[in-house]
């Protein structure tokens, strides 16, 4: 706590920003600042990172300084989120067509696809932010037996609701687009979804479990 | 309504932007020129964050399906109504059946056209522009092509002629050292300001991509994913900076040497593959500044165009 650094981002963004490594009780306390700074409305965007937390104003109106004072002394009092206000679970078809690189994070962890499935889909997973596609959440909680790192030549075309491993963590494409990450699974709950409100189906702070729905 | 006759390379309808959306990892996307859309705009009395066009390639010709007055302002792309020369940074009418043609940029990167009434397409997550990557927003989610036929807000009954000066492009770019700046070198910390970076071919809409001398940290360091925003400069292990625009993803990883100050975006946004930029270190006193003063020229303008 001590180490938290704050910083102003340009003109119009102040920065609060943990040291390494990124831990679930460091972002606790981060999801519920952001919820609590959301509700005060000098500030436009609130965004979680990892360990770090954005938020950005109106320079015209607002004093940096301010809001750099505003922001530390909010943050020696912040408390830690309730856990997991939300379970969402996920049906994902592993392999095959579906995720095509799981013979090759079965190569690489030594381990059966089958264990792989099975310590996949057995662990539980917590958003700490959402960032890259409107939608994508990056998740910790992979079992570190499953780390692979990402591919070497990136998939110009990775299908919507497809799962994959980008080294230590596990994250979902909630839309058709290039990817790097690799693929183990895919499932078809939309995770963006523009009539919905909010659109993005997983926030900062769910719980997510996998259920595998099919086999290879 | 108007229609699209020849689309160019990257048409896009632009507003000021998706505003808040960025935990959802939803990007700003928008005009990289919002100085001279909203200008555009203002020009033809809609409000300063209606929709336009952002025209980056031409040839690019439209077909008006009812009279109105229109804008261009930004890159002067050698325009005609009709065959008939017309000026950047006027407002002129046109006529039900009369062809605007943009052949080309002359000088800088991208032209912004306002129409009356401004471009009618349904606000998606609270905006208009184009979200390129995302495929929602403008029209349909894309750039636009041949033979699209742009809804356009109701008409306005008159207006005078009346023109804005341009502002002067320079490639010198302002900014403010970035939060890991001094994590680089010494050496890479002096040639971020002294050298004249060039624009490579890779830039578009989501960041402008330098080439010059490789800008090295005096360690490896793993960074935390943190959010990033318009105008930051980050530089990936390869040494060679990345200005980040308005299509840029929410968050990042990479180290953040620099920030443009708002006030000069719009410069890099003008900047052509081939062409060169300069930063010049500034303080937060003077981009505050540089954007009051911004803000202070378009209440000028409007005080001149309107009397109000």
């Amino acid at each position: 706590m001590v180490d938290t650094r704050f910083y102003l981002l340009g003109e119009r963004a102040a920065v609060l920003e943990s040291p390494a490594p990124a831990n679930l009780v460091c972002q606790r306390r981060i999801w519920w600042l952001a919820a609590q700074l959301r509700r005060q409305s000098i500030f436009i965007d609130v965004v979680p990172g990892m360990n770090n937390l954005t938020v950005t104003f109106d320079p015209q109106t607002q004093s940096g300084d301010d809001i750099l004072a505003d922001l530390q002394g909010q943050w020696l009092t912040a408390e830690a989120a309730a856990p997991a206000p939300h379970i969402i679970e996920l049906p994902v078809c592993y392999g095959g067509e579906d995720g095509p690189d799981l013979p090759e994070v079965a190569r690489h962890t030594g381990l059966s696809q089958k264990a792989v499935i099975e310590q996949h889909s057995q662990a539980a997973y917590t958003v700490f932010f959402l960032g890259f596609r409107p939608g994508f959440a990056y998740m910790g909680g992979l079992p570190p037996a499953l780390a692979t790192p990402r591919r070497n030549e990136p998939r110009l075309m990775v299908r919507a609701g497809s799962i994959g491993i980008g080294g230590a963590q596990t994250g979902i494409y909630p839309a058709n687009c290039p990817g790097g990450w690799q693929l183990i699974g895919r499932t078809h709950t939309p995770l963006f979804d523009l009539e919905r409100d909010p659109p993005s189906l997983l926030l900062p702070g769910d719980q997510v479990r996998f259920i595998q729905v099919c086999h290879v | 309504m108007f229609e699209i006759i020849r689309a160019g390379i990257q048409t896009t309808v632009q507003d000021l932007g998706r505003i808040g959306l960025r935990h959802l990892g939803i990007a700003q996307a928008g005009a990289l020129d919002q100085p001279a859309l909203m200008l555009a705009n203002r020009l033809v009395n809609n409000p300063a964050g209606a929709a336009g066009l952002e025209i980056a390639m031409g040839p690019v010709e439209i077909c008006f399906h009812r009279s109105g007055w229109l804008a261009l302002t930004g890159a002067d792309f050698e325009a005609t109504l009709d065959g008939q020369p017309i000026w950047p940074g006027w407002r002129l009418p046109y006529q039900c059946g009369q062809r605007l043609l943009l052949k080309g940029p002359r000088s800088g990167m991208r032209a912004y056209l306002a129409v009356d009434g401004g471009i009618d397409v349904p606000q998606v997550l609270g905006a208009r522009a184009t979200d390129l990557r995302a495929r929602f927003g403008g029209f349909v989610g894309r750039a636009l092509q041949a033979g699209d036929r742009l809804p356009q807000g109701p008409a306005i009954a008159h207006l005078d002629r009346c023109g804005a000066w341009a502002r002067p492009w320079s490639p010198v770019v302002r900014a403010l050292p970035g939060p890991e700046y001094a994590a680089f070198r010494a050496e890479a910390q002096q040639r971020f300001w002294q050298t004249s970076w060039l624009v490579s071919p890779q830039s578009d809409r989501m960041g402008y991509r330098l080439s010059g001398p490789a800008l090295l940290l005096t360690e490896h360091r793993e960074m935390l994913s943190h959010a990033v925003l318009p105008g930051v400069v980050q530089v990936p292990p390869n040494g060679q900076p990345i200005v980040l625009l308005a299509d840029a993803q929410t968050t990042g990883g990479f180290p953040r040497i620099a920030s443009v100050i708002e006030a000069d975006l719009w410069k890099i946004a003008q900047a052509r593959p081939g062409q060169r930029l300069h930063f010049v270190e500034t303080t937060l006193e003077t981009a505050l500044q540089a954007l009051k003063q911004q803000q202070y020229e378009r209440n000028r303008f409007e005080w001149s165009a309107y009397g109000r």
